[in-house]
C-alpha cells in the first residue's frame, strides 16, 4: 500500500472539514418564547388536549398517567424513562442545550432541582396556580422546591429517613436495637465480632447518605442566597457525624459494598448487612429485590446523635418540574398538579410511593397499613413520625449534581486509604468551592 | 488458522470451499491429507502441525476464560431471583426456572422485550444491511475504477476508521436534534449506515478477489458496468460481503452509546438499552428489582448473534484473512 504524506495531509484536512461541518450544526439556542400562563389557561389547555411528554423513572407514575388520560380524553401522556438520576439530568441538559427534544415534564430529585432552578431552565409554577399548595405538602419537600415566591417544581414523594434492621440477626446475637449512634457503633462491634461475615451496614462513600446524616446531626454545610453560596464542612453537626463514622471506618465495621449493587441485594437477603439508614421509600425495594428476607426486617426511628432526641432528615425524594423548553406548559402543569396532589397523589401512595402530601401522610388508612414484609408492623407510623422531625433549613448546592459526582474522588478516599473523613470532606469542600466559582457563583467569599 | 490461510491463498481464484456464489456446483471437500493415516513418517507441515503441550494448555485456558461468562449466563438464566442471590454463581440452584424466566421476560411490562427485540432487528436489518450494501458498492468502485480524488477518498476513509464512533456521537446528536430526527429510528439507522472499516475492507478485498482482466473481458464482450458488477464481480465478492455484514451486524446489535444518546422513547429502544433500563430499576427508589429477567434477557439477546456466528463462521474466517497474503 503506497501512501504519500501530502495525500495524508489532504485526507486529514478532509476529515477536519467534515468534523467542523458537523460542529457548526450545533449552534442554536434553546430558549423558548412564552411566559407563565394562568389557571384558566391550564383549564383551557386540558379542554383542548394534546400530548405531554414526561421524563420520569418513578414507577407509580404509570397508573397516574393512565388515570389522567381517562379523565381528560383529549390528552395523551407519553411516559418516558430517560434514565435514572444524573443520567436523566445529563440527557435533560443536553436536550435543553440542543434546543429540541426536551420533555414537557421532568422528574428531578430535590438535591438536583437547585441546578435547574438557578439555571432558569425550569418554569416558575406559581403563576399557574401552584402557590395554593403551600400548605398541602410537608415542609421538607416544599422547602426544597421553593425559593422565595418562586415554585420550581411540585413535590412528588419524600424520603424521611428511618432505621431498617434485620431483626433475625439482632435477635440471634442478642443485640439491642440502637437508639443512639454510639449504641450503633457498639452494635456494629458486637455483631461483627460474633460473626465476622456480619456488618452493621454497607458504605463505600455515598454523597446522598453522608449529607443526609450530617443533616440529621444538625450540620448545615450549604447555604445559598441567589448566587452567593457557602460551603462549610467544619460545623458542629458535621463533626459529630465524622467522629462517629470515622470509628466505623477505622475498625472496618462497614462492608465495602456499594448500595444498589447486586452484592448489596445479596447482603440484605442473607443477613450479612444488618441495617440500613435510608429513606422511607425503601420498603418497595426490599419487598421486590430482597423478597427472600421477608419477615426478617423491621423499622425503627433513626439512632440519635443526642440521647432522647427525635431528629431526622430526608434522604432522596423527587419532584416534577416543567422545563422552560416544554412545548405545552399549561398542559404540562396540569399533569404535574394531577400527579402530585389530590387523588393522583393518593393513588401513587397506594402503589407504594412515600407521600409528600400532608393529607396522605396523616390519613388513618396510611398509618394503619400493616407491612407483611416487616412482620405486620405498621411501618408508616415510624416514617410519618420521621417526616415530622426532619431538621429545618437544609439546602443543597445549586450545583449539587456535579458536587456529588466528585464525592468519590475526595471523600471516597477515606474509605480506601488512611485519609481521614474530615480531610476528605475538606477536599470535597475545596473542590466544590473551586467549581462553584468557576461557574460564576460567589462561593465562600 | 490453517484453514484460513489456505482459503486466503485461494482467494484470487474462485474458492473451492465456497458453495454456490462463484456459480459453480458445490465442490467436494478436499481429500484428507495422507498425513492423518500415518503421522509419524511425514514431516511437520502447516497441514500436519507439531503438537505442543504448553500451547494446547494455553489455548485451553483461553477457551475456558472465554466460555466462562457464557456458562455463567446460561446457568444463571435458570435461577429465580431468590436463587440468583442465594446460590453459588457457577452452579445450578435447586429449582429450574429457565422456561418460566423466558416466559416472564417476554411478557414483563406488556411484552416490551419483544418490542425491543423487533427494534433491534430493524436497526440491524436496515443499518447493518445498508452499511454492507454501501461498503460493497463503494469498495468495488474504489478498487476497480480510476477517478480523480480516489486517493483523497482513501485518506478520508482511513482517517474515519481512526475516529471512534463514540467521539462523533455527541456532534451527531446535536445535528440530528436540529433536524428533528432524534427519538426516531432514523437516528440509529442513518449513522449505522456509515462503516469506514467495512468500506476499507471491501476495497482491499475487491482489489484482490476480482481480477481486472475478468472485468476487461466482460467489457469486451459488451457487458454494461452494472451487469458486470452484478453477474461477475458480486459473486466473487461474497466472502468479503459476508464478513462486512457480520462486522456491522455485531456492531449494530451491540450498539449502546449511539441509541443511548439518540433515543429517549422506550418504544424505540434496542435490547441493549432496554436491558440497561431494567437494570436501572433495581437502583431506583421504589423500583422493582428484576435481576432474573435481566439475566434471562441477556441470554436471549445473545442467542441470535451466536447463531449467526456459527452459521457464517467460515466466511468470517476467510474474510478476516483477506489481504493477508500478497500475490
Amino acid at each position: 500500500m503506497r501512501t504519500h504524506s501530502s495525500r495524508r495531509l489532504l485526507g486529514a484536512l478532509a476529515v477536519l472539514a467534515t468534523l467542523s461541518l458537523t460542529a457548526t450544526a450545533c449552534g442554536s439556542d434553546g430558549s423558548n418564547a412564552g411566559t407563565g400562563g394562568a389557571p384558566k389557561d391550564v383549564a383551557a389547555a386540558l379542554e383542548k388536549g394534546g400530548k405531554v411528554t414526561v421524563w420520569a423513572w418513578e414507577p407509580t407514575l404509570k397508573k397516574v398517567a393512565a388515570d389522567f388520560e381517562k379523565k381528560y380524553p383529549n390528552v395523551d401522556v407519553e411516559l418516558v424513562n430517560a434514565g435514572t438520576g444524573d443520567k436523566q439530568y445529563t440527557a435533560l441538559q443536553n436536550a435543553i442545550a440542543a434546543g429540541s427534544g426536551a420533555p414537557d415534564v421532568a422528574q428531578i430529585e430535590y438535591y438536583a432541582l437547585g441546578q435547574f432552578a438557578i439555571g432558569k431552565t425550569v418554569e416558575d409554577l406559581s403563576p399557574y396556580g401552584a402557590a395554593k399548595y403551600g400548605t398541602s405538602f410537608t415542609p421538607g419537600p416544599w422547602n426544597a422546591v421553593t425559593e422565595g415566591e418562586a415554585i420550581f417544581a411540585l413535590p412528588m414523594d419524600s424520603g424521611p429517613m428511618a432505621f431498617f434492621y434485620n431483626k433475625k440477626v439482632f435477635d440471634k446475637h442478642g443485640v439491642k436495637v440502637p437508639t443512639t449512634w454510639d449504641e450503633y457503633v457498639e452494635a456494629a462491634r458486637t455483631l461483627h465480632k460474633a460473626d465476622p461475615k456480619i456488618f452493621i451496614t454497607n458504605d463505600t462513600g455515598d454523597a446522598g447518605a453522608t449529607t443526609s446524616l450530617i443533616w440529621q446531626a444538625g450540620g448545615r454545610p450549604y447555604k445559598t442566597d441567589g448566587t452567593n453560596v457557602t460551603v462549610d464542612f467544619g460545623d458542629e453537626g458535621t463533626r459529630k457525624y465524622t467522629a462517629t463514622w470515622q470509628k466505623l471506618l477505622d475498625e472496618k465495621l462497614v462492608a465495602p459494598i456499594s448500595s444498589w449493587s447486586d452484592a448489596w441485594y445479596k447482603g440484605l437477603a442473607d443477613g450479612s448487612l444488618a441495617t440500613l439508614s435510608i429513606g422511607a421509600w425503601m420498603p418497595a425495594n426490599l419487598s421486590s429485590g430482597v423478597a427472600s428476607a421477608s419477615g426478617d426486617w423491621r423499622v425503627a426511628p433513626l439512632p440519635q446523635w443526642t440521647k432522647g432526641d427525635k431528629a431526622s432528615a430526608e434522604n432522596g425524594g423527587s419532584s416534577l418540574a416543567v422545563p422552560k423548553a416544554a412545548k405545552n406548559k399549561e398542559l404540562a402543569y396540569a399533569f404535574t398538579e394531577f400527579a402530585t396532589t389530590g387523588t393522583g397523589a393518593t393513588s401513587r401512595v397506594t402503589e407504594g410511593a412515600f407521600p409528600a402530601t400532608r393529607a396522605d401522610l396523616e390519613s388513618k388508612a396510611f398509618l394503619d397499613k400493616p407491612f407483611p414484609y416487616f412482620g405486620g408492623q405498621q411501618a408508616n407510623r415510624v416514617f410519618a413520625e420521621s417526616a415530622r422531625n426532619v431538621g429545618e433549613d437544609w439546602s443543597y448546592l445549586p450545583f449539587q449534581v456535579y458536587a456529588n459526582s466528585i464525592f468519590n474522588d475526595t471523600v471516597g478516599k477515606a474509605y480506601v486509604s488512611p485519609t481521614k473523613l474530615d480531610d476528605g470532606l475538606k477536599n470535597w469542600q475545596d473542590a466544590s468551592v473551586k467549581y462553584g466559582n468557576d461557574q460564576g457563583f460567589t462561593v465562600n467569599e | 488458522m490453517t484453514t484460513s490461510m489456505t482459503t486466503a491463498a485461494a482467494e484470487s481464484t474462485p474458492d473451492p470451499h465456497e458453495p454456490r456464489a462463484a456459480g459453480t456446483p458445490a465442490a467436494p471437500h478436499r481429500a484428507r491429507p495422507a498425513a492423518t493415516r500415518d503421522r509419524k513418517r511425514l514431516p511437520h507441515t502447516p497441514l500436519n502441525p507439531r503438537r505442543s503441550v504448553p500451547l494446547t494448555l494455553l489455548t485451553g485456558l483461553v477457551l475456558v476464560y472465554t466460555l466462562l461468562p457464557l456458562a455463567w449466563l446460561v446457568i444463571n438464566a435458570t435461577k429465580s431471583q431468590r436463587g440468583l442471590l442465594d446460590s453459588f454463581g457457577l452452579w445450578f440452584a435447586d429449582d429450574f426456572n429457565l422456561w418460566d424466566n423466558i416466559t416472564r421476560t417476554l411478557t414483563y411490562d406488556d411484552g416490551v422485550f419483544v418490542r425491543w427485540l423487533l427494534n433491534t432487528l430493524l436497526y440491524v436489518a436496515a443499518g447493518a444491511g445498508g452499511a454492507t450494501v454501501l461498503a460493497v458498492l463503494g469498495g468495488y468502485a474504489l478498487a476497480k475504477y480510476d477517478f480523480p480524488g480516489r486517493k483523497a477518498v482513501f485518506a478520508v476513509v482511513i482517517g474515519a476508521v481512526a475516529v471512534p464512533g463514540t467521539a462523533l456521537a455527541v456532534p451527531t446528536f446535536l445535528m440530528f436534534s436540529n433536524m428533528g430526527l432524534t427519538n426516531t429510528p432514523w437516528a440509529v439507522i442513518i449513522p449505522s449506515l456509515i462503516s469506514p472499516f467495512g468500506l476499507y475492507l471491501m476495497w482491499v478485498f475487491a482489489a484482490e478477489a476480482v481480477p481486472t482482466e475478468l472485468l476487461e473481458a466482460a467489457r469486451i464482450d459488451g457487458s454494461g458496468e452494472l451487469r458486470t458488477f452484478f453477474t461477475i464481480a458480486l459473486p466473487l465478492l461474497v466472502p468479503g460481503t459476508v464478513t462486512v455484514l457480520l462486522f456491522s451486524m455485531v456492531a449494530t446489535w451491540n450498539n449502546y452509546f449511539l441509541p443511548l444518546i439518540m433515543i429517549k422513547d422506550p418504544d424505540w429502544y434496542p435490547l441493549t438499552l432496554g436491558l440497561n433500563a431494567w437494570n436501572a430499576q433495581a437502583q431506583t427508589a421504589g423500583g422493582e428489582a428484576v435481576f432474573d429477567l435481566i439475566v434471562t434477557g441477556s441470554l436471549l439477546t445473545i442467542v441470535p448473534i451466536v447463531a449467526v456466528f456459527l452459521l457464517l463462521q467460515r466466511y468470517w474466517q476467510s474474510g478476516l484473512a483477506a489481504g493477508s497474503v500478497k500475490e
